[in-house]
């Protein structure tokens, strides 16, 4: 009898516990989609019923005028260029040079092995700040190109980390026999390693991939007033920021004004942030799995 | 005894130069034998070495009075006259005041909010539920802060924003706030636009060591009649503080340089008392009126404090726990 009084006494807390675990993580769920299906919705609605409010997540008025008239927007077509261009070629610089340095630190007989293992380790944890590096890219001559986007950020310690840990859980006995075998090193990084690595070159080129697509501030100080260099974050941000008038103030007296940033519809604005979102959310699901793991493996080593 | 003393000693006078000459001779036999693994880092070493080492000597600028058109050897040296005009600089104290209690507000929550996404996530029954919102909560981690801060500004906007309308709706306040023009509020405001952002993705690394645990602890602990919460707290928590307190390290050694991202572009000119942080204050201060001396003295000070920061926090925890980062 205690017994089975005990036994639906526990079940019952348990239950609430479960309704009480099921309502929270539900309305995450909501908080984090909710803006998104609004925003989403707003875009595809007609611009001047917009203005009444009351969107939720579906449209009243469908329309596809939003994104039809963006296209005629020069500055967005030249930042979907920079943007996509800068993506490409700063990920593949990134891939090499973390899947070399993660290879050769993390060969145990490498004699420059810890001492460029710290010089790495270091940059993690002091860096000039804002006005050095300005006053570097100034000197080495980076202002008003393109360079400036992808060669500051081509070698990061903390994906180099990421690599390297996943590189030590490979059996060391596969590069033993391929040296046996008279391979050099550059071979057995070329066919052993790169191939096996794939799961954490997978993650930190989605990491590399983000950083990129995401960029503006780079764009703001460096080549603000060339619009042939314009980026989509920053066009972006030019016409969200264009509401409230003074909005960030002092910050943004540089910014030159052009068609895109006098003030837009709101539906305008949220077709734009769809245009420049999509492309992340349509990779990022697929490689869960890898970067799941390579931010584990990352912690945890580094 | 005396004698091996002796011979040691003496063997030892007598060693260096024959062992100095092989090893230094090794040294380039290995670097051939090497060549290829030399090859394939030192170009990067030094990318590194410029994109990273060179700018810490651009802080010489914060010493001198640092004129763009002059050479390194004509700049004038005015010693530590920028760090005094910063020190005596009302904003330079409202910038720190800002960095220092957003950061810490950013620190707490970004502790407690991904813990206990974590440990509720782990406790979801159904595989598919716990699969689908692990999948949708990375969802803002990967957009930018420009989209982001354009969202949050737009849910709290006066004008068909969603939070005012819910808070009308509900009857809690009958006209809507202005939630972007309070300055009060900013602080409050940039620390919950970070926790919808991170919470999932910083979740993670907890719910990775949360699956190391081993299952034998939980039935003995389901043996024992221990309620689910129960479990939580003497399994599950215990379980994960080292990871914890690893990622504190992390944090806290950070605790200056949390960006300027998110108050660049959630601030507007009412509520700049509250929105500067260092970064920015050099940013307007600095770059914006050509004072690159000033600003980089900004810089050093935000760097050599985060450095103090790191490591006295490591030497605290290190004496306590043991758990060491460095």
């Amino acid at each position: 009898m205690s017994n089975t009084s005990f036994a639906s006494r526990k079940s019952w807390s348990d239950r609430i516990f479960d309704i009480f675990v099921y309502v929270i993580i539900s309305f995450v769920v909501i908080v984090t989609t909710y803006p998104f299906l609004n925003v989403l919705a707003i875009s595809f609605n007609d611009s001047i019923d917009s203005v009444r409010g009351g969107i939720t997540i579906f449209p009243r008025e469908f329309t596809l005028d939003n994104y039809i008239k963006i296209f005629t927007f020069s500055g967005l077509i030249t930042g979907f260029k920079i943007s996509a261009l800068r993506t490409i070629i700063g990920t593949i610089l990134g891939l090499i040079s973390a899947s070399m340095l993660a290879f050769a630190i993390s060969r145990v007989e490498f004699q420059a092995r810890k001492w460029i293992s710290t010089f790495l380790a270091l940059t993690m944890y002091i860096s000039g700040g804002l006005i050095p590096t300005y006053i570097l890219m100034r000197d080495l001559g980076l202002m008003n190109s393109f360079a400036v986007y992808v060669l500051p950020g081509v070698v990061s310690a903390f994906n180099v980390f990421v690599v390297r840990s996943f590189i030590d859980s490979i059996p060391y006995a596969l590069q033993e026999s391929a040296k046996l075998d008279g391979a050099n090193d550059f071979t057995i990084y070329w066919r052993i390693i790169l191939p096996l690595a794939k799961p954490a070159l997978a993650t930190i080129a989605l990491f590399l991939a983000v950083g990129q697509w995401n960029a503006w501030f780079d764009t703001y100080l460096y080549n603000g007033s060339n619009e042939a260099l314009t980026t989509l974050q920053y066009e972006l941000m030019k016409v969200l920021q264009s509401t409230t008038s003074g909005n960030g103030g002092d910050y943004r007296s540089n910014i030159p004004s052009n068609a895109t940033n006098q003030v837009s519809p709101e539906s305008i604005k949220m077709a734009i942030t769809i245009v420049v979102t999509v492309p992340i959310l349509i990779v990022y699901p697929f490689l869960q799995k890898y970067f799941v793991k390579g931010m584990t493996l990352g912690a945890v080593k580094s | 005894m005396k004698t091996a003393t002796a011979l040691e000693t003496e063997s030892s006078v007598n060693q260096p130069e024959p062992v100095r000459k092989p090893k230094s001779s090794n040294f380039w036999k290995t670097f051939k034998n090497q060549k290829y693994l030399y090859f394939m880092t030192i170009p990067f070493v030094i990318w590194v070495f410029v994109f990273s080492y060179l700018p810490l000597w651009g802080w010489t600028m914060a010493f001198q009075k640092y004129k763009p058109a002059r050479s390194f050897f004509e700049q004038e040296w005015v010693g530590l006259e920028h760090f005094k005009t910063l020190f005596q600089d009302d904003q330079f104290l409202l910038s720190l005041r800002n960095t220092l209690a957003m950061s810490s507000m950013g620190l707490i929550a970004g502790f407690i909010f991904p813990i206990t996404f974590a440990l509720l996530l782990n406790e979801l029954r159904l595989g598919i539920f716990k699969r689908f919102a692990q999948t949708i909560s990375y969802l803002p981690h990967f957009v930018s802060w420009v989209v982001a801060a354009g969202i949050v500004t737009k849910m709290l906007s006066t004008e068909n924003g969603m939070i005012n309308a819910i808070l009308v709706g509900l009857g809690i306040i009958h006209e809507p706030i202005q939630f972007m023009a309070q300055g009060h509020l900013f602080w409050g405001i940039v620390t919950l636009s970070d926790v919808w952002k991170e919470t999932g993705w910083n979740a993670i690394i907890y719910l990775a060591a949360i699956s190391g645990i081993g299952p034998e602890l939980y039935e003995a602990a389901r043996v024992d009649g221990a309620t689910r919460l129960r479990q939580i707290r003497h399994i599950t928590i215990p379980s994960i503080r080292p990871t914890i307190i690893v990622l504190l390290i992390m944090s806290v050694g950070n605790l200056l340089n949390i960006g300027f991202e998110k108050q660049f572009l959630l601030s507007n000119n009412l509520v700049t008392d509250y929105s500067q942080v260092l970064d920015l204050y050099s940013l307007k201060y600095g770059l914006g009126m050509a004072r690159y001396s000033f600003g980089t003295a900004i810089n050093i000070f935000n760097s050599v404090i985060s450095v103090v920061l790191l490591f006295t926090i490591n030497g605290i925890f290190k004496r306590t726990t043991k758990e060491s980062l460095l």
